[in-house]
Formats: C-alpha cells, structure tokens, sequence
C-alpha cells in the first residue's frame, strides 16, 4: 500500500517546528510536513474533527501562516498598486480578503487585510509568505516598513459555539461582526482577533505571542465546546464552504475572473483601475473569461481529487483542483475549472478517474451554506 | 491458513492454493476514515508487487498491491456500500479480494505475525 496522492506542499529543506509542536503532539495529534512546518493533520480522526468543528467548535494551529504588518505614511496607497482592494476605505478594525497580482493579472496570493493601530495587519499564506515578504519588499517604496510578526502564533477557533467559548476567555469579543477585528487582552498578553476564518462557520482568527500560545490553547481547550482539529478537517471544511486553496485552486497563471473571485474587486477599484493586470482583469469582468472555478458533485462514491480531468464527450474541457470526500455532505465533491460555457450550474460533465469516467454536475458553491455572523443580520 | 504481511502493509491468508488479501489494522489506523474502496474484478491477473486495489481515505487515494501473482477469483462486494469495514475489521469482513496464486513460492521472504509486529514498531 502507498500514498499516490500525499499534499504536495512540502518544501524541500527540513520542516521546521512552530511554537505548538509540543502540545499538538501531546495531544496524539499526527505531525507532517506542510508549507516547511510540521503541522498536526489530525488528532483522533479527520471525519469527527470536521462534524465537530461544524456542530460546535474546533481550534486550528495556523501558526505557519504570515503575519505582516505595513506601515508608514502613504502605506494605503502604496499597497493598492499591488492589490485590488479598496484599502484607503477600509476602516479602523475592519478586514478584508483580497489579492497579491501579478503584472498580467495573475494571482500571487490571497491575503487577508485588517486595519490595525499598527499599520495594516496582513496575514498570508504560510508557503508563500517569503515570496509574498520580497515581492511586497521590492514593490512597495523604501519609506513603507514591513514587520513580519515570527513571534506570534496564530489560532482560528471555528464553528457554531466559538464565540459562546472564546467570550468567557477573552470578554468582548462577541461584539464583533463578520470581517471585523481588533485588540484584545488575555491577561497582560495583547491579542488581535479578527472574527473570520476559513471553514464557512462564524469564528475567530487570534494572534497572540508565541510564548503564551500553549497556555492559550490549554485554556480554550477547557471550556467544553472545544476541540483541536487539524489540517486534513481544515482543507475539507474549507472544500464544503467552496473556498479556494491557494497552489491548488489558485495561482499565477490565474486571475481573479477565472477564479470566481469578483466580489475581490472592489468598487472604487474597478473604477480607477491601478492594480497589477487591471486591464486584463476588468476586460475579463465585463466580458467574461475564458474559464471558470466551479464547484463539481459527484455520482457515486468515489472521490475524484486534484488534477483528473474534466470532459464533455470526448473534449477535455477542464481540470478538477481539489476535491475529496466532504464529511457534512456525506459525498465527494470537487471544485475545479471549466470552459465558461459549461459553467453554468446543472451542467453534465465527466472526469477521468484511474481511467474510468465518473458522471459531475457543475453546482454552485458553497456546498454547505457559510453561517458567518453578518453585522445586522438576525441573531 | 497461514497468515502473511507484506512491508506495504497488505496481509494475506493462504489455504492451499487460495488466499484472501486485506490491509492491516495498522494501515487502516494510519490512512484514517476510509471512503472509498475499489477492489479487483473476478478473473483480473494481478502480479507480486502490482496495482491490485485502490483504497481512499478522506485525505487522499492509496494504491493496494497484489502480495503475491495470481488470479482474483472474488472481490469484497460489502466495501462499496460500507468502506468504513476496513477502519472496523480490517483484518477481517474488511478483507479486499481473494485470489488463486500461481506460485506459492512467492510467499517466501513475506512476514509472520511476529516479524510484522516488530517492523511496524521500528516505523
């Protein structure tokens, strides 16, 4: 027996550990290999950490992550010649999903950007940030400073019952709304907590210093609703909510069009334009691209993952990239990229699995309705 | 019946001129939630150390190899309605195919049950 299709994201230098090796280990999670870190992929089981985080809460290890801070005068303007968001409208503690383009319009990262006391606070994909760190380096001007924040750890703690247990840790932090964020105390220890995340559920994204994340977690661990989970419940939590994973479902030969990532651009920008590839990408706005990210349901049992090919009749027509067994809809489902004629939702397709075909139907995504707390909306 | 283990985890139970092949429970702990298992239609010729079977876990798709050559007389039908068989019996109803071999003396060099155990207590 042997893996075929292990993640790929593994670096070729020794995996270095993060600031939780010892407690996940602990814990009985599995190490591996994951963007140059060894990472917990799971603890008791992929399928219960995934239900659990969607019917209660799960804390997630995202220390590998990027923590950026930018700051100087004119920072503003100067990150949105890399980014179509509207970062001069952003507001004190409010975040934002957004890009890092390239010159032709493709995707170099997806990023999250908050506005800080400190500047604006970054976080970015952790087997990218040292290109996203010199990238970033090399086009913003000298005067705009760039701190990489390698002593804070990051936690996200998602699901239903996050905020009824990170409320009795840190008082307050219900008074965030979806994509807000601000600064928190644990004790004397400064936190930044963003209520957002990556699996479709409300929750939390925390940073706080290294030296007191084990201590952290041990006290969000003692209130009952929560969990750890790992990295393999995060990427199927994610391939539910239909968000895209960056070197898997995004990367440089694709833009923001294709990938179904409009709502990115933001108004003003679309207007100004001044982003790396903005004739490209507003062309492909107005017009339509070539091809689309779309979200795949299977007939039958087997999974079709990453890479196998998507056809219509006898053409190929598109690339599944990614896809596997999704524990709340108790199907695999796939998310991939097809010809934008064949976008459309109920659309009949095929993918080639070890030399068999297996019946698809485009759908729309998410495949598991995404349950953030919205500002306004009905509690 | 004597059983078997191979280095990639397969067991086989060998009567005679028949066998039965799984994977073992140390395989199964490893891989995870089992989804999805694809075992080999009656009549297929499989070779020592070949594709043989597929078996998917939520994570990712493994290759299941043939411990010895032969001919598939039988595949485990119950794993496509239940492939989470292999997490509860792997070493038993979750058994993957059974099959004639063609040369016993392919079994020589494969493990007992004592050299298994100490193989995967050095992993």
């Amino acid at each position: 027996m042997s893996d075929t299709n292990e993640p790929d994201d593994f670096l070729p230098d020794e995996p270095l550990a993060l600031p939780l090796d010892a407690w996940h280990r602990a814990r009985g999670a599995r190490m591996v290999p994951f963007a140059g870190y060894l990472m917990p992929i799971q603890y008791e089981g992929i399928m219960a950490e995934h239900l659990w985080t969607r019917e209660s809460a799960g804390l997630f290890d995202v220390s590998h992550m990027g923590q950026l801070i930018l700051s100087g005068d004119g920072v503003d303007a100067a990150l949105e010649a890399l980014v179509p968001a509207d970062i001069a409208g952003l507001g004190e503690g409010r975040q934002r999903y957004s890009l890092l383009l390239a010159e032709d319009g493709g995707i170099l990262d997806d990023l999250m950007i908050a506005r800080a006391p400190m500047g604006l606070y970054l976080v970015v994909n952790g087997a990218m940030k040292w290109d996203d760190i010199g990238h970033l380096r090399e086009h913003l001007p000298d005067d705009i400073t760039i701190s990489h924040l390698e002593d804070r750890a990051l936690l996200a703690l998602q699901g239903p019952k996050a905020v009824d247990a990170l409320k009795r840790v840190v008082p307050g932090v219900d008074t965030l709304s979806f994509m807000e964020a601000g600064s928190f105390f644990w004790g004397l220890e400064p936190l930044w907590i963003s209520r957002s995340g990556y699996t479709g559920e409300d929750g939390f994204e925390i940073s706080l210093p290294a030296a007191h994340v084990s201590e952290f977690c041990d006290r969000l661990c003692a209130e009952p609703e929560v969990k750890p989970i790992g990295l393999g419940a995060r990427d199927s939590l994610r391939l539910e909510a239909g968000l895209p994973l960056y070197g898997h479902d995004l990367d440089e030969t694709i833009n923001p069009v294709e990938a179904d990532l409009g709502f990115a651009l933001s108004k003003r920008r679309r207007a100004e334009g001044g982003f790396p590839g903005a004739a490209t990408i507003l062309k492909a706005h107005a017009e339509g691209a070539a091809r689309r990210r779309v979200g795949l349901r299977i007939e039958g049992k087997m999974p079709v993952r990453e890479s196998a090919e998507i056809f219509s009749g006898a053409d190929k027509v598109g690339v599944v990239t990614s896809g596997g067994f999704a524990p709340s809809v108790g199907a695999p489902i796939a998310m991939g990229y097809v010809a934008t004629p064949l976008a459309a939702p109920g659309t009949a397709l095929e993918a080639e699995v070890r030399g068999k075909r297996v019946a698809l139907t485009v759908t729309s995504m998410p495949f598991i309705p995404h349950r953030y707390h919205r500002k306004g909306a009905a509690q | 019946m004597t059983r078997y283990f191979t280095a990639e985890h397969e067991w086989i139970d060998v009567d005679g001129n028949t066998a039965t092949v799984g994977i073992t429970d140390y395989a199964q702990s490893q891989l995870g939630d089992i989804v999805f298992v694809e075992t080999p239609a009656s009549g297929t010729r499989v070779t020592k150390g070949g594709d043989a079977a597929v078996v998917e876990s939520v994570k990712a798709a493994s290759d299941v190899y043939a411990p010895v050559s032969g001919t598939v007389s039988e595949g485990n039908d119950a794993l496509a309605d239940d492939p989470a068989l292999v997490n509860s019996d792997p070493e038993g109803e979750g058994w993957f195919f059974k099959l004639t071999l063609d040369d016993p003396s392919e079994l020589d060099g494969l493990m007992d049950d004592a050299a298994y155990q100490a193989f995967i207590a050095g992993l």
